[in-house]
């Protein structure tokens, strides 16, 4: 059984106990532990079920690579599925469940699915359901989706905060073991600023668990004495629970910080997102352990050397009474030292090379441990745990020696450096054959706008195993990347080490060499997504030589833990049974993140009230107080209608629309656009982006226009007031502020560079109030607004007045065809000017009128809309608006794009019109217009669309704009328009303004 | 409209605050005015120094002397800040000194909202550090230091007018999207500790 051991466990706290529940069952463990060795300590060996066969699995790794144990933490807004219970620190009152299972973990009943195995092969599902067709989403991919899977997904908001943190270095240094502390101190000592991240709790990685002595002290006082000086220097910044999650160009680095997911008090932020810019990264992430390939080795018990070690060691935890260790290295002997050393029985030390193992085997030895050489195992007995192993030589078809009872199986493959953060942006491995491990290629790293490299690796990372060669390679790397971000660099301390002495390991990639069909169904690759050495050989039998195409035949490497353990092994199986070296097939691409990131800290702030930026004009809460129904346009919320109480949102549009026409109604306009294009050229300036004529406007006086793109087509419009003989006053369309003051930047500072003319967006400087409709005029007078008579103040003309005591900039410009007045104030006095004239209005029958009211009013007119009339391929002539482009200019933006003769000599443009229904009906918005016949395609013809259409309260009737082809030429026709999922409907060809033809009722 | 008599112009969010781990307010209305123009051309810097009394700022920098200031913008581009009550008079005074029509000033007073950050210093540059992608160590980022930038979102500039206190300026429209941000950012119980 696994239990907690007597003594021992540098980072445990035996006196701090620890409550926690793993599927309901209430367990105790102490501070220091993780979820795993706690469950370990408490006999909780298995600690899932499989993905696709519903095997027991329990804990391989004891670090963020371990693919099996998986739970489901927390409860309601704080559960999160798929978390690995190695990395999951312990807390009091830490609620764990167990996943892909059911009814329970101990009998589960998708299990037969592994008695099916031999009929669930690679490339299954793709060839299994492709017949018939139609049964793929109703019948097979439900039940394939309830048999598979791995955690539940959240069903409740996420309870939490997260933030994001923007962080700047010389030298990031990611690993916080004593390559990544080495070349930390490296680095900082040069001067640079250094910022060093480590995922887990704690400083120092393996080296305390693995042993050796530095500068004569035990790697534990080392790292203390490191961390120490670290923490001492002010361009020093450490971060524990941080994980480097992604490299991306430029130096961009994602941190993965986590708060609270190893306490019970979950206040603050939970997760923090760094957002790092550094100018050389140092990986020093260490190496993970292989698995090795034999028969079983997914049984709970099976767990990795190093684990097993760290385990005893870290946690004082014994997974199990009886260790075999089965190895193709020296390394895993260390691990059959530890057992003994904690007064465990070790029978036997299984090393698969002919030769046996160097100066660790001979400590084995002399500690009284069997060891075996060129010995492997055939197999794994037992099925929710390990009860034994029976033995067989490495180099054969695996024959059963003998049978070894034991609980635990503690193997080691060799070890893979962690080159996932050289490899994010681009950096080169290259296959050590010595070691049998990947590393980087020190002359192919990721490289920055400069052509150098921007990321170094470090220990381990590097492919150094040994603590000496580790140390050395850190303070290299470290004053490397120094250097390179411009440090003065010295010269780097260089350390006494004593450790023992490793030989070569022999390449070990299927156990043993000649394993049956049999044993090789048997032998996992890809724990998480259940891939069996038989998958990747029938994949690549069927022809995928590639190994990406292997990946996603298999699934291998594919699960959350992206191939950790998986995807050496599983590459080497493939290139063996290619018949291909290893290098030559290559491994798969290695993207970011690390391991698995929540959700929200990517979001950050972006969620919730911060979620995006709301924009409020300076009269925003007034309205909210005032019943106001908001319509979101673009990132402003403008008032869609003010419904009274009982009051329909179509009855409450129609009475706006009534009250602006026979009365008088105010308009919160404050997010047009508002643009001051200002200098000696600023009537040139304006020649050149209007279509019209700007430079002859007199000061004093408004025009409409119209702004084009290069191609010839409608980007926006509005009234231009000249303030003064080099200023004028550009308004834009709501949605065009932005765009169109970058448009005017963009063609001043890369075409027009030459032009004196500067442009400032004052958009939110000034609210904007429209006061409008018949009593207009006597509403500003009982305000006290002098000279605004239509002598005063005509039609298109503008003029400063003080209004209500407020000095304003007053407008005669109208977008409803009435009297109207628009008035300008600055926007801290805008609220102020609104209730005064609201209050005014009273006896007036004085209303506010929103979006839609505007949008009726408008297109009773036939006033065009930008974005309903145009779609980015509309001119201003489809529009009949010919009478604004002017013939006197040379040039203007978009004046040879409208030339095109597609444009210009088109009879059959789709141009503005009017359309009347016979009994007065509404038509549906952006329904089209039928032409005769079908079109190659067999689709009816179209030969127009609606692009505006309301109830007109004024006329009392339904009026629509459309785009028809040959336009007004064909008034008084009569066309057919669609509805949905009805006939379609006649409509009579007419004049688009409805209302107010000679446009008397503005010019009053 | 350079005569602004009548009510007092009001605040986008009536002067809110919030004392977190720094304390976030927003700060009363201050004239600000965007001079555009040849940074070198003699009547831009005597309208900007003239205005308030400092010397020009380099790239990336606030001259400052009290609530006057001088930031620079861009290589054309300068804002200038008097206290609000020397609103009328600066406006006159840019009347006065800016009449070649290739130098323009407008006034952007009330198109922003402005909130101060203040409290411990290396606090103070955390907090702006989680919502702004700017280096805000002490050595990147010393007193004096300008910068425009974003907030989350929206844009916004930042700088920082003495230790322990951090300015930020944005458009008066995301004055709550703004304010949001920072208090949530300096909520107790977040703290990191980057910057000692």
């Amino acid at each position: 059984m696994s239990s907690r051991l007597a003594q021992g466990g540098r980072l445990i706290d035996r006196g701090a106990m620890r409550e926690f529940t793993f599927n309901g069952k209430r367990l105790k463990g102490y501070e220091g532990d993780t979820l795993a060795s706690a469950l370990l300590a408490n006999d909780q060996v298995m600690m899932g079920r499989s993905f696709k066969y519903h095997r027991p699995r329990g804990v391989v790794a004891s670090g963020s690579e371990e693919p099996n144990a998986l739970m489901g933490i927390g409860t309601g807004g704080r559960f999160e599925p798929n978390q690995r219970a190695t990395m999951q620190e312990l807390f009091d009152g830490l609620q764990a469940e167990s996943q892909n299972h059911w009814p329970s973990l101990e009998f589960d009943v998708g299990a037969i699915n592994a008695k099916m195995s031999r009929f669930f092969p690679a490339g299954f599902y793709y060839k299994t359901f492709l017949w018939p067709r139609s049964f793929w989403e109703k019948v097979y991919e439900p039940i394939v989706r309830q048999a598979a899977g791995l955690g539940k997904a959240p069903k409740d908001k996420d309870a939490d905060s997260y933030e994001h943190l923007y962080a700047f270095a010389d030298v990031l240094v990611v690993g916080g073991g004593v390559a990544g502390l080495t070349a930390a101190l490296e680095a900082g000592r040069a001067g640079a600023r250094v910022l060093l991240l480590e995922q887990t709790a704690h400083w120092g990685g393996r080296a305390p668990v693995d042993g050796g002595k530095i500068a004569g002290e035990e790697a534990e006082t080392h790292v203390a004495n490191l961390v120490a000086e670290l923490e001492a220097m002010p361009n020093v910044t450490l971060r524990l629970r941080c994980m480097g999650a992604g490299v991306y160009d430029h130096g961009y680095v994602l941190g993965y910080e986590r708060l609270t997911d190893h306490l019970s008090d979950k206040s603050g932020p939970r997760h923090r997102l760094w957002r790092i810019r550094a100018s050389q990264i140092v990986v020093a992430g260490g190496a993970i352990e292989r698995p090795l390939s034999f028969a079983g080795n997914d049984v709970p018990g099976v767990m990795l050397a190093s684990a097993v070690r760290d385990y005893a060691v870290n946690y004082g935890v014994a997974p199990g009474d009886r260790v075999v260790v089965v190895t193709n290295n020296d390394d895993a002997y260390r691990t059959a030292l530890a057992m003994k050393a904690e007064g465990l029985e070790v029978p036997v030390i299984l090393d698969a090379r002919a030769a046996g193992g160097g100066a660790l085997a001979e400590q084995a030895r002399a500690a009284g441990i069997r060891v075996e050489a060129g010995k492997a195992v055939a197999k794994v007995l037992g099925a929710k745990r390990v009860t034994g192993v029976e033995v067989c030589a490495q180099n054969g078809s695996g024959s059963t020696i003998e049978t070894v009872a034991c609980d635990v199986v503690a193997m080691s493959g060799g070890w893979s450096p962690i080159v996932h953060l050289w490899s994010h942006c681009g950096g080169k491995l290259i296959w050590d054959e010595t070691h049998a491990m990947f590393r980087p290629d020190p002359d192919k790293a990721p490289t920055g706008a400069d052509g150098k490299g921007f990321v170094l690796c470090a220990g381990s990372s590097n492919g150094a195993l040994l603590l000496s060669e580790v140390i050395v390679d850190a303070g290299r790397a470290g004053l490397a990347a120094a250097e390179a971000a411009g440090f003065e660099a010295p010269v780097a301390q260089s350390w006494q080490v004593d450790e023992v002495s490793e030989i070569p390991l022999a390449a070990v990639w299927l156990m043993p060499a000649g394993a049956s069909y049999d044993k090789r169904a048997k032998t996992w690759l890809d724990y998480q997504n259940d891939v069996k050495v038989s998958d990747i050989q029938l994949a690549a039998q069927e022809g995928y030589e590639s190994v990406e195409h292997a990946k996603r035949y298999t699934t291998l490497g594919m699960a959350t833990d992206q191939g950790k353990l998986s995807n050496i092994n599983g590459l080497a199986i493939l290139s063996a049974s290619l018949g291909e070296a290893i290098p030559q097939v290559g491994t798969t691409t290695f993207r970011p993140p690390y391991t698995p990131v929540s959700m929200g800290a990517l979001a950050g702030q972006g969620r919730g009230e911060t979620f995006q930026p709301l924009r409020r004009t300076p009269i925003h809460d007034w309205h909210e107080s005032h019943g106001v129904q908001w319509e979101p346009v673009g990132h402003w919320r403008r008032p869609f209608c003010f419904p009274k109480a009982g009051e329909s949102t179509h009855d409450a549009v129609n009475r706006e629309v009534l009250t602006v026409r026979e009365k008088v109604g105010l308009l919160d306009a404050s997010t047009l656009g508002k643009l001051i294009v200002k200098g000696p050229d600023a009537g040139k300036f304006l020649d050149l982006l209007y279509t019209n004529m700007m430079s002859n406007l007199k000061p004093g006086r408004c025009r409409y226009g119209l702004m084009c793109n290069e191609n010839g087509f409608l980007i926006d419009d509005g009234v231009v007031a000249r303030i003064d003989e080099n200023t004028f006053l550009c308004h834009t369309t709501t949605g065009g502020a932005d765009t169109i003051h970058a448009h005017m930047e963009e063609w001043l500072q890369t075409e027009w560079w030459d032009l004196q003319v500067h442009v400032a967006n004052v958009t939110e400087q000034y609210g904007q109030i429209a006061v409008v409709g018949p009593m207009a005029r006597q509403l500003l007078e009982v305000l006290g607004t002098p000279n605004i008579s239509k002598e005063e103040l005509p039609f298109m003309a503008w003029a400063d007045r003080v209004v209500g005591g407020i000095p304003c900039r007053i407008y005669r410009i109208s977008f409803s065809g009435e009297l109207s007045y628009e008035i300008s104030v600055p926007a801290g006095q805008a609220r102020a000017l609104w209730e005064a004239l609201y209050e005014a209005g009273h006896g007036f029958g004085v209303a506010p009128y929103g979006t839609e009211a505007l949008h009726i009013l408008r297109a009773e007119k036939g006033f065009i809309m930008i974005g309903d009339e145009t779609d980015g391929t509309v001119i201003p002539q489809d529009l009949n608006l010919d009478w604004a482009i002017s013939k006197k200019k040379d040039d203007f933006i978009g004046k040879r794009g409208q030339q095109r003769q597609h444009l210009a000599l088109n009879p059959d443009r789709w141009k503005l019109v009017g359309l009347e229904v016979a009994d007065g009906a509404v038509l549906e918005d952006g329904a089209y217009i039928l032409d005769a016949g079908d079109n190659d395609k067999g689709q009816r013809n179209m030969q127009g669309r609606i692009t505006s259409t309301y109830y007109s309260p004024t006329l009392k009737k339904g009026i629509a704009m459309a785009l028809l082809k040959g336009g007004l030429s064909r008034a008084g026709e009569t066309v057919e328009v669609t509805r949905l999922g009805t006939t379609p409907v006649a409509a009579k060809v007419v004049e688009p303004v409805f209302y107010d033809k000679d446009g008397e009722k503005q010019n009053v | 409209m350079s005569d602004l008599s009548g009510p007092a112009p009001v605040l986008a969010l009536g002067g809110a605050a919030f004392d977190g781990y720094v304390r976030v307010a927003e700060e009363p209305l201050r004239a600000m005015f965007t001079l555009r123009g040849d940074l070198s051309a003699k009547a831009l810097k005597n309208a900007a120094t003239g205005l308030a009394a400092v010397d020009m700022p380099g790239q990336g920098q606030v001259a400052l002397n009290g609530e006057h200031c001088i930031a620079w913008m861009s290589p054309d581009e300068l804002l200038v800040m008097t206290p609000w009550d020397e609103h009328a008079k600066a406006l006159g005074q840019l009347d006065a000194t800016l009449t070649d029509p290739a130098l323009n000033y407008t006034d952007v007073s009330q198109a922003r909202a402005l909130f101060s950050l203040s409290g411990p210093d290396g606090l103070v540059r955390e907090v702006a550090a989680k919502l702004a992608p700017v280096d805000l160590s002490p050595a990147a980022f010393p007193a004096g230091s300008f910068r425009r930038s974003r907030i989350g979102q929206v844009s916004a500039a930042i700088w920082m007018p003495a230790p322990g206190r951090i300015e930020v300026v944005c458009f008066r429209s995301v004055a709550d999207y703004v304010f949001t941000l920072l208090r949530d950012a300096a909520r107790p119980g977040s703290e990191v500790g980057l910057f000692g």
